[in-house]
């Protein structure tokens, strides 16, 4: 295994607890630590936790912090509240046109001693270098400070029915109550098993659940002590594996797969990350024409008759006709059955349209389904998750 | 497990029996690889494989593998009731959780398998 790969503060413990490691993105990553179907259900059924290290965390302070991200972001950012988070797209330039370099989540964190305000981004392990070049090179010459804190942090998600009462029981009192009445895509910061944290309702797996950044020094005293809190109630540490199938079964895009450069946001179901209405930023032109005029083809759920996957690349057949394209596919061990997202002609899109995928040159059968595959039982007068 | 097994460094194994057939399945070392098996695809009987080529595909939550036939010859004999009980595999992959039988066109073929040890040598070395 090459000895250039980035790791995270647990690499230590994915190793000694039987994490399969492989490079993810430049990271030496666990992709399982046994059965990803185990994984999946648990943080399902109870909780799982995930170390997401390698997604890049970049901290944006100064004066004209939130003038300059509202320059760049597809959504808005003048006036975000101190603890709100939003999901936005990263565009930028490339060679004479405007592409998609990223989705990401923005936050505003508490203001700066001296005031002034204090986001953050988090962005796909991928992108990082990119993203971070491009942001670079669009800083103004006072105002902003912009730094890539990724290596000097951690992050872990702890992701399940149970994931929030957890963290809310490893908290201090008062820092308890304000993480149970955390709402959807709000922050705040909490000490967290002695851990200085900041404390997100967020993920990525269609469960309510939590993601923590700490200090890189604290992250595996904080992952062990969550681990010993939950595990006897059901806790797993869980893989990029369960990860993947995780966030295929709540219908959310993985850059590189559903979203590229060239992506049209509205045909892919993220209208939600752009807000135009007079807005100006990379691309804001091309995508008010995109809104304007639909065309090109859309995201859709695929549902298949069997437990064969059909994988990104697979063609999807009407008949003879190529109609589209899948851009991910798993077994889904919620549904014990293989599902998929693909871009597809709009004539198909309609739930209910029978289609077929092919896989290595076998046909499968396979029903447009609506997004997400998994929606969570919420709570009664639980609020519903707003991007 | 019986020392007659010879195994094909893609990690299928081979058993010859007495009936001068020869039993295929995968290693016990592939499946725990493998992990989170949902889907098996087997050829039927009568088709002619030869040694190397593929001889169906195993399918995790993962990826999809081939299966490799370690011997040519003529499929005889197919466990149709792997595919619905994948899980077999793992309990008894060197018993109830054979794959295929083949009849074999060169008996010779054997000899050129790794014999237990030479197999356990190879899979130890291998990262996992």
């Amino acid at each position: 295994m090459s000895t250039t790969l980035l790791e995270t503060p647990l690499v230590g413990w994915h190793a000694a607890h039987g994490g399969r490691m492989v490079d993810f993105a430049g990271w030496r990553m666990p992709v399982q630590y046994g059965s990803i179907v185990d994984e999946h259900l648990a943080t399902r059924a109870a909780a799982g936790m995930f170390d997401v290290s390698h997604m890049g965390r970049l901290a944006v302070g100064g004066a004209a912090a939130i003038d300059w991200l509202e320059s760049l972001l597809t959504r808005r950012v003048a006036g975000i509240e101190v603890g709100r988070a939003r999901y936005t797209l990263v565009t930028g330039e490339s060679g004479g046109r405007t592409v998609v370099l990223d989705d990401a989540l923005v936050a505003r964190e508490p203001d700066a001693a001296d005031g002034t305000p204090r986001l953050s981004l988090v962005v796909n392990a991928s992108n990082r270098p990119r993203v971070v070049d491009w942001l670079r090179s669009r800083l103004p010459a006072t105002g902003v400070t912009f730094i890539d804190r990724t290596f000097e942090t951690a992050m872990i998600a702890v992701q399940g029915p149970l994931a929030v009462g957890l963290v809310a029981e490893l908290a201090a009192a008062d820092d308890a109550a304000r993480i149970t009445a955390l709402g959807p895509y709000r922050t705040t910061p909490a000490r967290v098993a002695g851990a200085a944290a900041t404390v997100s309702r967020t993920g990525y797996t269609g469960e309510d659940g939590v993601e923590l950044v700490v200090e890189a020094a604290a992250a595996a005293p904080l992952w062990e002590a969550i681990m010993a809190a939950g595990g006897p109630r059901g806790l797993r540490s869980c893989g990029l594996g369960a990860r993947d199938t995780l966030r295929l079964e709540a219908g959310m895009p993985l850059y590189g797969h559903e979203l590229r450069e060239e992506s049209d946001p509205f045909a892919i179901g993220l209208g939600l990350a752009v807000d135009l209405d007079g807005r100006r930023f990379p691309g804001s032109e091309r995508f008010a024409r995109l809104k304007a005029e639909p065309a090109g083809r859309v995201r859709v759920g695929l549902r298949l008759d069997s437990k064969r996957s059909s994988r990104e690349g697979d063609a999807v057949l009407l008949g003879e006709r190529p109609v589209g394209v899948v851009t991910s596919g798993s077994f889904a061990p919620t549904l014990g059955t293989a599902v998929a997202m693909a871009l597809v002609d709009r004539d198909v899109a309609a739930a209910g349209t029978a289609v077929d995928c092919l896989i290595r040159d076998t046909r499968q059968a396979a029903r447009v389904t609506p997004l997400p595959f998994y929606r969570r039982h919420t709570r009664q007068g639980a609020t519903a998750g707003a991007v | 497990m019986a020392a007659d097994l010879k195994f094909a460094k893609t990690h299928e194994w081979v058993r010859p029996e007495t009936t001068g057939v020869a039993t295929v399945g995968i290693s016990s070392y592939a499946v725990e690889a493998l992990t989170d098996l949902v889907f098996m695809q087997l050829p039927a009987v009568g088709k002619r494989v030869k040694a190397g080529e593929s001889l169906g595909e195993i399918e995790s939550v993962k990826a999809v593998s081939d299966v490799y036939a370690p011997i040519s010859g003529e499929i005889v004999e197919v466990n149709t009731a792997l595919p619905g009980k994948l899980e077999t595999l793992g309990q008894d992959p060197y018993g109830e959780g054979w794959l295929v039988r083949i009849k074999p066109d060169d008996p010779a073929e054997l000899d050129r398998l790794l014999d237990r040890a030479d197999y356990d040598k190879l899979v130890g070395s291998q990262p996992h």
